[in-house]
């Protein structure tokens, strides 16, 4: 009984026109999003999202029928009792100055964040396990992810879906800054796609051009989220997404057109059959007129997308007449709308013994403060000077209202400091921090070739003020890039910025002639300090040589007769 | 070793040493000095080759074309330049971001402790504007760097546009794996110094600069372009930098590969090379080219922007257009190509420019005289100063030895007081002291009440108080102890031949050239003093005039030789140009030279006046 009402209310908060009753326990939608940045480049927005009225975390109850719900990914969810995973690829940086914020931010590189469900008794061996299945499914070196890399944040990462657990012991966090996302990565995240890149929207990831961009992430997001408004039950939510941004300079030759034919060298022909929605938007906020869409759609939409009101052309896949190809597109620039939050970081300093980091926050709201939560994970290897720590906005002290640090083990455990910020309006806040470069074994270093050692982004979280009133209400039919995170107030969204990584040069021997060197050094120390240490404790004196044994006969007789001794 | 711990060996063996003390010396000095001569010959020197394999093997096409457009882009920088009287920032910014670069601007100021006569400038200030070119793909954690300079007059203006040329070209490729920054600073080493205490925030001398906004990661090479001419006829690579520092030798090597490979003709110190090592002639071009680079290398200062930033662990170089009235020429699109094959390499690399040499002597672009085959030169020469610092201790050593035999009353002169060698040496380095902070200090004093501008000042007060020190303090001993003894400057000198042995030691580790031309004009001198030795000689080795005979060779050799009063000014502009480089750039050579050399010569001058 339980069962069917939980249906009918699925069916009746959902969308989507033709459902048979055997599909109505899941259902897929997806989605794209075009976005013109001011830059002049195309922010390209994919997002796949899968609902399942399942629990995986149930007792007892194995399951083990899967429709559109990656097999793969629900068995790692049940048999690591996985309550929330984020995870994440990114090739390159977002430029938050030139492109304004992203749908869902990413750190260069690969990023991990799990809640594990609080029955987990072993969080960090499951952890361990977790992360060498995960890089099996990814084809990525997560198995690079071990405890010397790994914290546990206490405010900065909060569940989002589902649940309060407010009980950092669950909660691990890691990113492989280095990580090199490519084509083999991006193969087994479209094979979780209920269509593969057979149909409907992944038909246009063609990975020549995908990787042929200025940014490219692709990310996978599981959590448990509430069915209805009611949240009589849960579901679970698998949001599949990538982005891209096209670079128009290199490919367009100057000219501000574009189409998804030039941007994917493919155009799309059907929606995927088992997608109950299936749209495109395309921004068209910035000088509407000047616009020129073709097809034009007669299908117009607003949402609220981090704290700005959009407008957006929508093309419903699902409808016969919209096929076509989107082409030539004309647009005027307007000036550059500062994003209100940003963030960037940098080593100073020269040589290779210390250094300091400087991580600068922008506060760009012209008359609002607000609160930030900056999140620091930095590898023992760098070895923090924590009472040089100083936060300063506006060439005067401020002092944090919170930190929380956990100072690194050698070889164990990174740094992990947390602080919570507030940032005057319109100001720069800067937080710096000295380090000691700490001298490696040498079998800890990279090999060879290696560009440096890497310390991961820095995460600033914060509830940013909204120019416009979010929408709290949740409700099914706001397009997928604007429902990610929970508005939970009108007045302001939440935004999570990462900083640049760092590369930080350690000092390293010369390897390319360990032999020469500690053969040198052995036979340097060993033949010139010793012997002279020799010579310069020791006295030397010249050693009489023994008389024979008939001048000792003649000289004990001479002894007793008291006459003078032979010498 | 065991040589040494039997007592009767080592005697046979001091007994050989201080017999023959003179004659060995005499020999190292001679060895050392035609070893190094014999550096330049091409059968003892290595083949140059590309150690690092990202650079190496790897094909890279080069495409740039557009040198037309940079030149015709010179004539417009040219014009904005002359309209703005200095820097055109604005349209600099502008060209810059409308060639899809992200542009910064970053402006400094800086007050000379002095004026600079030569490039006439007291109150500098001015504006430095970057543009970074974002790698796809990349997360900002390396880059290059490329820079030009903005001159005033009309020179560099091709350097600037070819840099903007390039900008645009290498805006529209997608293979960049590291940023690239291209930065043109104003108030050329100014501006660098500037720039680079700014991205990498940090302050040593005394620069008040704005901070910067842009950064792009860990700057792992840059590249300096200096180009005043449409057309060139060679090109010539510069690698000395502060505190004679050099780039890894790759850097060079790979500037070499790409003018072999696009034929033009290249030079360092704008010799070219000659393939007739066997002739005389062959051999004196060798050898000047690479006393060039001694000299050069030896004065510790900066001879282009790059050499600034190699304090930062960067490895950088400055490529210098020459045109000279040979037949053969090279148009821009071609030194474009040079840059463009440069950068990709350069952007190919998967770890920093580590595995080549950093110490190294180039008597021609494609031959090099590795640190292994030039020290052996300066250790012959160093050996001298111990071998005499041996003979001392065994001499001093003697009398005291033959006290044990019964007689009692050599006591009194065997033990001259710490006092007798801690005064001359305590007066020498004060003189030192004065000599490094009185003539910036004094120079207003100077001023008001002598009728010389600042500069000269500065530099004639530095005289003054070298040629004062050499008056003060030597009578010290006499005072204390009434008369001077044998004994005593015996134990003077060796306290000064260690010492100058050690500081010339650590300066050769350093900077070799320089290490090596104090050595060969000290090291005669302070081996051979004693009480009897003519001041004048003594005079004539000393360091200043070690300074005047190097400006006199220099000249000598890039064959623009001077009369004796032109030199006098040079010598007094080189001393200027010292003090400016210590205060500007931090640069050691001046501080090196008050501080340390100039006393401890000054010790064996005290020997002179010892009776």
């Amino acid at each position: 009984m339980l069962i069917l009402s939980s249906l009918l209310l699925f069916i009746l908060t959902t969308h989507s026109e033709a459902l048979t009753p055997a599909a109505a326990r899941d259902e897929f939608q997806e989605e794209l999003v075009i976005r013109p940045l001011h830059s002049g480049d195309i922010y390209a927005s994919f997002q796949f999202r899968t609902l399942w009225d399942t629990d995986f975390l149930q007792e007892g109850q194995k399951v083990s029928h899967y429709r559109l719900f990656p097999k793969s990914l629900g068995q790692v969810l049940s048999k690591f009792s996985v309550r929330e995973l984020h995870i994440s690829f990114t090739q390159g940086f977002w430029r938050t100055m030139q492109w304004g914020q992203p749908f869902i931010p990413s750190p260069p590189g690969a990023e991990l964040w799990v809640w594990f469900h609080d029955t987990v008794s072993d969080v960090d061996g499951n952890w361990k396990e977790l992360t060498n299945v995960l890089s099996g499914i990814f084809c990525a070196s997560l198995n690079f992810i071990d405890l010397t890399n790994t914290v546990q944040p206490s405010a900065s990462f909060k569940p989002l879906g589902l649940g309060n657990a407010t009980d950092h012991r669950f909660l691990r966090y890691a990113t492989l800054p280095r990580e090199i996302v490519c084509t083999e990565n991006l193969t087994p995240w479209k094979k979780l796609l209920p269509c593969g890149s057979k149909a409907g929207l992944a038909v246009l990831m063609k990975s020549e051009k995908l990787f042929h961009s200025s940014f490219h992430s692709q990310a996978v997001h599981i959590r448990p989220i509430c069915q209805d408004e009611q949240c009589s039950s849960k579901a679970w939510e698998l949001r599949q997404t990538l982005n891209v941004v096209f670079d128009l300079h290199t490919s367009g030759q100057g000219k501000k057109e574009w189409s998804l034919f030039k941007m994917f060298s493919r155009t799309l022909t059907e929606a995927c059959p088992l997608a109950s929605s299936s749209k495109v938007y395309v921004d068209i906020t910035d000088n509407p007129e000047l616009f020129e869409l073709s097809p034009a759609t007669p299908l117009l939409g607003q949402a609220v997308v981090l704290g700005d009101r959009r407008t957006y052309s929508v093309y419903d896949l699902s409808r016969a007449e919209t096929f076509g190809q989107l082409r030539s597109f004309n647009l005027l620039l307007r000036d550059m709308l500062r994003p209100l939050l940003h963030a960037e970081r940098y080593v100073a300093g020269f040589g290779l013994q210390t250094g300091e980091i400087h991580t600068v926050i922008y506060n760009n709201h012209p008359y609002r403060a607000f609160p930030v939560l900056l999140m620091d994970s930095v590898p023992w290897y760098l070895q923090l000077y924590i009472h040089t720590l100083t936060v300063t906005s506006k060439s005067r002290d401020n002092k944090p209202s919170y930190i929380h640090y956990q100072p690194a083990k050698d070889r164990h455990r990174p740094h992990l400091l947390e602080m919570l910020i507030q940032l005057p309006p319109h100001s720069m806040t800067e937080v710096t921090v000295q380090f000691e470069r700490a001298l490696l074994k040498w079998t800890e270093y990279t090999p060879d070739p290696n560009h440096g050692f890497y310390v991961g982004s820095s995460v600033v979280s914060a509830l940013v003020p909204s120019m416009v009133a979010m929408r709290t209400n949740f409700t099914q039919d706001q397009p997928l890039f604007s429902s990610f995170v929970p508005v939970k107030e009108e007045s302001s969204y939440f935004v999570r910025v990462y900083t640049e990584p760092l590369l930080v040069n350690l000092p390293t021997p010369d390897f390319s002639m360990p032999y020469n060197v500690i053969c040198l050094t052995c036979t340097v120390v060993a033949v010139g300090y010793g012997s002279f240490y020799n010579l310069l404790t020791r006295t030397f004196q010249v050693d009489e040589p023994s008389p024979p044994l008939s001048k000792r006969l003649a000289n004990l007789i001479r002894r007793m007769r008291g006459v003078p001794l032979l010498t | 070793m065991g040589l040494l711990s039997d007592p009767n060996r080592r005697k046979a063996l001091t007994g050989l040493l201080t017999r023959l003390n003179t004659p060995i010396c005499i020999v190292c000095y001679l060895a050392g000095i035609v070893w190094f001569m014999g550096l330049a010959f091409e059968p003892f020197t290595l083949r140059t080759y590309m150690s690092e394999n990202a650079m190496g093997s790897t094909m890279v096409e080069e495409r740039f074309s557009s040198g037309e457009r940079a030149l015709s882009l010179a004539k417009e920088f040219d014009a904005h330049k002359r309209k703005a009287g200095g820097m055109p920032v604005e349209w600099l910014v502008k060209a810059m971001q409308s060639r899809g670069l992200e542009v910064f601007t970053q402006s400094f100021s800086r007050k000379l402790p002095f004026p600079d006569e030569n490039k006439e400038r007291y109150m500098v200030r001015g504006t430095n504007v970057y543009g970074i070119l974002r790698a796809p793909r990349a997360p900002r954690t390396e880059a290059l760097v490329i820079t030009a300079p903005c001159s005033p007059g009309n020179t560099n203006n091709q350097a600037v546009a070819l840099l903007l040329a390039l900008a645009q070209y290498f805006r529209n490729q997608i293979y960049w794996a590291k940023d690239i920054i291209f930065l043109v600073n104003e108030h050329d080493l100014i501006g660098t110094q500037a720039w680079l205490e700014g991205y990498h925030h940090t302050n040593i001398t005394e620069y008040i600069s704005g901070s910067l906004r842009g950064r792009a990661g860990s700057i792992q090479a840059a590249l300096s372009l200096e180009l005043s001419s449409d057309v060139i006829t060679s090109l010539d690579l510069v690698l000395e930098g502060l505190n004679g520092q050099l780039p890894n030798l790759d850097l060079a090597n790979l500037f070499y590969a790409f003018c072999q490979k696009l034929g033009v003709l290249c030079t360092i110190q704008g010799k070219l090379q000659r393939n007739d090592w066997d002739t005389a002639e062959g051999y004196t071009h060798a050898a000047q080219t690479m006393m060039l680079m001694v000299l050069k290398q030896a004065c510790g200062r900066s001879w282009g922007d790059h050499g600034l930033f190699l304090r930062y662990h960067i490895e950088a170089a400055s490529v210098r257009g020459i045109n000279s009235f040979r037949h053969y020429k090279t148009d821009a699109t071609t030194i474009g190509r040079l840059l463009e094959g440069m950068v990709r390499k350069l952007n190919n690399l998967l770890e920093r420019l580590h595995q080549s040499y950093f110490f190294y002597l180039l008597p021609s672009l494609s031959r090099f005289v590795s640190i292994g085959y030039y020290m052996p030169a300066f250790g012959l020469l160093a050996v001298i100063l111990l071998l005499r610092a041996l003979d001392l201790w065994v001499h001093l050593g003697a009398p005291a030895l033959a006290a044990v035999d019964g007689v009692t009353e050599a006591e009194q002169p065997s033990s001259p007081g710490v006092l007798t060698v801690l005064t001359p040496v305590v007066i020498s380095h004060l003189t030192g002291v004065a000599l490094y902070l009185l003539p910036v200090h004094l120079q207003e004093m100077a001023v008001e009440h002598f009728p010389v501008s600042e500069t000269e000042a500065v530099v004639l007060t530095a005289i003054a108080i070298y040629t004062a020190g050499l008056a003060l303090p030597h009578n010290t001993q006499r005072l204390l102890s009434g008369e001077g003894t044998e004994q005593g400057w015996k134990v003077l000198k060796l306290t000064a031949l260690l010492y100058l042995a050690v500081l010339l030691g650590c300066t050769a580790l350093i900077n070799f050239s320089l290490g090596f031309i104090l050595a060969v004009t000290l090291v005669p001198i302070t081996a051979s003093i004693t009480p009897a030795l003519y001041a004048v000689v003594m005079v004539l080795l000393s360091p200043a005039f070690t300074i005047l005979y190097c400006v006199f060779i220099y000249q000598e050799l890039i064959e623009a030789p001077v009369s004796v009063s032109e030199g006098w000014m040079l010598f007094l502009s080189v001393i200027s140009q010292g003090i400016l480089d210590h205060a500007l750039y931090g640069s050691l050579v001046y501080p090196l030279l008050a501080l340390f050399i100039y006393p401890c010569w000054l010790m064996f001058w005290n020997i002179l006046f010892w009776n």
